[in-house]
């Protein structure tokens, strides 16, 4: 029965692994502190920690955690890109820190971790995130049909129909998008990328039948009028969503109603 | 709360800041142009009077950037035009985007002699 071998280098003949072959690199991580109970100023401090440059910016924070600062406070669940926990700003771009690789960023400077900009900081890393999700109600994220009976089979759909609306149905509701927005800085009334993304995903929908009413909530003053394609949404995108794109989309139908 | 760095945006935030700046700067053009303007109506010996501080050079230099700006917000806005109603738009806004800057950057060299042409004979002699 093979058994896995942890001492390869030694078997085929090669020298020694050194000390000094050690993919540990010294990086210094700037995180944006702030503790209400402390103090109403936010800080930058610094932790300088030894990690493998193929790790990722979470997996940094979790050293600096558990093993330097215990009150370092941030958000993340799934730790693998789906559940959209650990949106952050880090190195002035909105990305998850679960699918930020530490070698993609530099490590020679300072990596500048911070919270999302945009909505209200709770503590460190996080923000709150209700209106957020309150501009994602507001677009009724979920199946309206007209029929008032409860169906006997399935609503069918043409593959084509699907792929439709297929890109915005990759959204996690992160909030990279909609707090990478200047729009949305300057004025947290307006829906933003993210609520637009999911009503595009309904209004598209072959099978929805509430499509008029979602338009009619954006078509409000806070709605997609406010966009200026700036593209800072389609860049922050973790799941590689053309947000802008979808926002044209539903401009486009508010125009023409045909969708 | 002091805001914490500067947003990395790309290209489009950038094009978004450089649209809203020159259309500041015309908005502020077109202010001072309606009141020169109706200065005639108050008294001809005075609009003249403005007017020809108005060729001067630094008036002139100060007219090459109404026309850069003026040129960009233009170009720039035909390619928002297209980013909203092309169905590729979105997808093509960065290239749409350098070849307002090209075009941009020739019309600018185009501009150079019939602008400031005046200017340099002013200053250096014909």
């Amino acid at each position: 029965m093979a058994t896995p071998v942890m001492d390869k280098a030694d078997a085929t003949g090669s020298p020694e692994p050194g000390f000094g072959d050690s993919p540990y690199i010294t990086a210094t991580f700037r995180i944006r502190r702030f503790n209400p109970e402390v103090s109403a100023e936010a800080t930058w401090e610094d932790f300088q920690i030894e990690i493998d440059p193929k790790e990722r910016v979470l997996d940094a924070l979790h050293k600096i955690k558990w093993e330097l600062d215990g009150t370092l406070t941030f958000r993340r669940s799934c730790a693998h890109g789906i559940c959209g926990s650990d949106a952050m700003r880090i190195n002035g771009k909105n990305r998850l820190a679960c699918k930020t690789l530490i070698k993609d960023l530099n490590p020679e400077k300072p990596i500048t971790v911070e919270a999302i900009k945009g909505l209200t900081v709770l503590k460190d890393l996080i923000v709150d995130m209700e209106p957020f999700f309150q501009a994602y109600r507001d677009v009724m994220p979920f199946l309206i049909t007209k029929e008032t009976n409860e169906p006997t089979r399935e609503r069918l759909q043409s593959a084509e129909d699907r792929e439709r609306f297929d890109d915005t149905t990759k959204c996690i509701l992160c909030a990279a998008c909609t707090s990478s927005c200047p729009v949305f800085w300057n004025d947290g009334q307006y829906f933003g990328p993210a609520a637009i993304v999911n009503a595009h995903r309904f209004i598209f929908d072959s099978r929805d039948e509430a499509g008029e009413q979602r338009l009619e909530v954006l078509n409000d003053r806070d709605g997609v009028w406010r966009c200026r394609t700036t593209f800072n949404c389609t860049d922050a995108c973790p799941r590689g969503i053309e947000v802008t794109k979808a926002i044209a989309e539903v401009k486009r139908a508010l125009i023409t109603r045909r969708f | 709360m002091p805001a914490g760095t500067l947003y990395r945006g790309r290209e489009g935030m950038w094009s978004w800041v450089a649209h809203r700046v020159t259309g500041v700067l015309i908005f502020f053009f077109l202010f001072v142009h309606v009141l020169d303007t109706a200065l005639v109506r108050v008294s001809p010996e005075a609009y003249d009077t403005v007017v020809a501080t108005y060729k001067t050079p630094i008036v002139a230099l100060l007219e090459y950037g109404l026309v850069a700006a003026i040129l960009f917000h233009a170009l720039n806005g035909l390619r928002v035009i297209a980013v909203d109603f092309w169905l590729q738009g979105a997808r093509y806004q960065k290239q749409m985007l350098w070849t307002v800057v090209a075009v941009w950057v020739v019309l600018m060299i185009g501009a150079l002699y019939p602008v400031l042409g005046h200017a340099v004979r002013e200053l250096f002699g014909s």
